[in-house]
């Protein structure tokens, strides 16, 4: 089998890409798509978990979690994408250094 | 387990060796003259008649959600039904039922919801 | 046989080769995503990453969750991320930077922290149980019975959650008449 450190370090490498786009990227949809990256990089963490914990058959616990994860993603896409549209119509912008009328 | 998929690995690469002689081949051995009608986008034969890089109308969106909505109800229903034998000779037939028909429940409320506000009508 | 200088690792196995060759193009497509200009071509790459989490899903023997990730990662969110982007596009092009001020910052942290996470992983011992799986079909049976019993109320809660989701989407993004 392939060894657990190289899941966990695709993981590692795919969050901190993610982590990247999200500090880094001016576009409130390239931030969105640097945090589906980190989920996505949880994700692989939780599936090598499973995989090599003991009774992977009978302990599904981790794709469980996985399966959740996608699910609640899923939500979170579609709301934020949404939110995203709403702040595009109202300021015709997504630059995020120019959403900043909360500042006062 | 793993070496099930061997099958697919060999397609996979079949594939891909096929894309790239069924692309590289013709562009390397083929003539190239250009006219005007060749360098249009192809549109099934219609002609083009405005620049594709435009805004999209906002109900696709609303159709992509929908569709978002019940890819999960599908992610969920699959393993149910592959474990609806076990589930009724160690729960009950009830207990088996009962929090799919729930989760059912909730999301075609969504569904009705959608409808009932119009995201449905096409105009 | 004379002893050699330095030991010569194993070549790599099938299964380690294909998880290489997954692993590359899911790192590629991350690659895309933090460093194309181009929003649209991010979203490309996006799209190859999600390919290829599910190829490592695949490799892990979570067949179930790897067609899920298809399913809805690259189905439906890739498709939902260029609808947004076909939705309010025009303002994304020109002469600024896609970066802001602390992209520097952010590349320095996301290194730092990359760094520290792949040395630990490296030199911790982690207690690894290989087990095989021989029948997937039972793994997708558990799964099912895992969320009606066990992870019922999480199950419920998420149905919640996604009409919730939906009605707020369509809330937000509809057209004002």
């Amino acid at each position: 089998m392939v060894p657990l450190t190289w899941y966990l370090t695709l993981a590692a490498f795919m969050f901190c890409s993610g982590l990247y786009a999200a500090l880094g990227r001016r576009n409130a949809i390239a931030v969105l798509m640097g945090i589906e990256l980190m989920l996505n990089a949880a994700n692989i963490n939780l599936i090598a978990f499973w995989r090599y914990g003991v009774t992977p058959v009978e302990n599904v616990d981790g794709q469980v979690f996985a399966i959740f994860v996608i699910a609640v993603a899923a939500a979170e896409v579609a709301v934020g994408l949404a939110l995203i549209i709403s702040v595009y119509r109202n300021r015709k912008t997504l630059n995020l250094d120019e959403l900043d009328i909360l500042k006062g | 387990m793993a070496q099930d998929y061997f099958p697919l690995l060999v397609f996979i690469v079949v594939s891909i060796v096929f894309a790239f002689i069924a692309i590289g081949l013709p562009s390397i051995l083929g003539p190239r003259r250009k006219n005007q009608q060749k360098q249009e986008p192809y549109e099934s034969g219609i002609i083009p008649f405005q620049d594709a890089r435009r805004r999209f109308p906002i109900k696709y969106y609303l159709v992509a959600m929908l569709f978002i909505l019940f890819d999960i109800e599908v992610i969920f229903l699959y393993p149910w039904a592959g474990a609806l034998l076990p589930l009724r000779d160690g729960y009950g037939i009830w207990l088996a039922l009962v929090p799919m028909g729930v989760f059912l429940f909730i999301l075609i409320a969504g569904l009705v919801y959608e409808w009932s506000k119009g995201a449905l009508e096409w105009e | 046989m004379p002893e050699l200088p330095i030991p010569i690792p194993p070549l790599p196995t099938l299964h380690e080769s294909v998880f290489m060759a997954i692993a590359l193009l899911t790192v590629v497509g991350a690659f895309l995503v933090v460093a194309a200009r181009n929003l649209f071509h991010n979203a490309l790459g996006l799209a190859l990453t999600f390919f290829g989490v599910a190829g490592v899903y695949f490799v892990a023997e979570a067949e179930f969750v790897g067609v899920a990730q298809v399913l809805v990662y690259v189905g439906a969110i890739s498709t939902l991320i260029t609808f947004a982007i076909m939705l309010t596009r025009g303002m994304m092009y020109g002469a600024t930077s896609p970066l802001n001020r602390q992209a520097g910052t952010a590349a320095i942290i996301a290194a730092t922290v990359f760094v520290v996470m792949a040395g630990l992983l490296g030199s911790l011992p982690w207690p690894v149980a290989e087990e095989p799986i021989v029948d997937g079909q039972i793994v997708i049976a558990n799964l099912g019975v895992g969320f009606v019993t066990e992870f019922v109320v999480a199950f419920l809660l998420l149905a919640v959650l996604l009409l919730v989701a939906l009605a707020g989407a369509i809330v937000l993004a509809q057209d004002r008449k």
